[in-house]
């Protein structure tokens, strides 16, 4: 199995490298555009061995001990089959 | 009395911090590989600066997990000493030693260079040898010291005393020009509530002589060794 795990700064958490993309974007001649936030992404594969509700538990459990910093960031988990 | 250093991979302020100990405190100290697990015998740890685990995924993040760090935990749950400067203080913070988080600085920018610290807290085992409110020129050298917290949090740090430094101007005062990364309030350094863990981002072990251009992180160091002084002639 395989899942996808996206880590986000939280709302309340200003995104200084996300503004500064905003600020190339808006430089390039985009417009219209309210905010651009950089977030993080992650692939988890597991060997087949591993059952998939065994290796959902476990993404998860990754996501929020490992991958994310709860102060400071959100995360997302999406599961792939196969 | 005995000082640890603790070396992790990518650590590159362990010598910095050791020679400090070694030299101007005139006390033992030793290296503390991150895989070591025993930290009996230690009275204080210093948790060096630098790019453990070259900084992948987050700042302090991956340090957190090295074997030595549950034992730093315990440490600190004993009332022992820890001391975390710049990196160390960012894995602290991933450690749950210390509340917050360090973010990217809001200018982006690594900056390196001397800034002013006001001591907000006298009453800690780490700066008993300073006057309050004394300013200090101490140098940073960082891309993520951008402190942050809840507002929950940051209450009870002002409530607890926890804020030990703030960044601010040469005259002392606290302005957006004096912040150098963003910092919430402006904060430099914080305790625990029991005040035997203190970290910072600033740089004080590259503050101890005069050569350096200046020695205001001298008494930090000698505040810590005097306490642990005072505390042994007690038992």
């Amino acid at each position: 199995m395989k899942a996808k795990v996206f880590v986000t700064l939280k709302s309340s958490v200003l995104d200084p490298q996300g503004t500064a993309i905003h600020h190339s974007v808006e430089s390039l001649g985009f417009t219209g555009i309210s905010a651009i936030r950089q977030g993080k992404y992650f692939e988890v594969s597991f060997d087949d061995a591993i059952g998939n509700e065994a290796a959902a538990e476990s993404v998860e459990k990754i996501a929020k001990e490992v991958l994310t910093n709860p102060v400071i960031e959100d995360y997302s988990v999406e599961i792939m089959e196969g | 009395m005995k000082f640890g250093v603790v070396v992790f991979p990518g650590s590159n302020c362990d010598h910095d911090a050791y020679h400090v100990i070694s030299k101007h405190v005139g006390q033992p100290v030793d290296f503390i590989w991150h895989k070591e697990t025993d930290l009996s015998g230690f009275d204080a740890v210093i948790v060096p600066g630098g790019f453990s685990y070259g900084d992948y995924l987050r700042a302090g993040a991956l340090a957190r997990f090295s074997p030595v760090m549950k034992a730093v935990k315990n440490f600190a749950a004993d009332g022992k000493y820890v001391f975390g400067i710049c990196n160390g203080f960012q894995i602290l913070c991933e450690a749950g030693l210390l509340p917050g988080a360090l973010m990217r600085n809001s200018g982006l920018h690594f900056i390196s260079r001397h800034v002013n610290l006001r001591v907000e807290n006298t009453n800690t085992p780490f700066t008993s040898e300073y006057s309050n409110g004394r300013v200090l020129s101490i140098p940073i050298a960082h891309a993520e010291g951008n402190f942050t917290c809840d507002d929950a949090t940051y209450n009870s740090l002002e409530e607890n005393g926890q804020i030990v430094f703030r960044y601010c101007n040469a005259s002392g005062d606290t302005t957006s020009g004096s912040n150098p990364n963003g910092a919430r309030s402006s904060i430099a350094g914080i305790c625990n509530v029991d005040r035997n863990v203190l970290g910072m981002m600033p740089h004080p072990e590259r503050a101890c002589e005069e050569l350096l251009g200046s020695n205001d992180g001298r008494p930090m160091f000698s505040s810590l060794s005097g306490t642990i002084s005072r505390l042994a002639t007690l038992q």
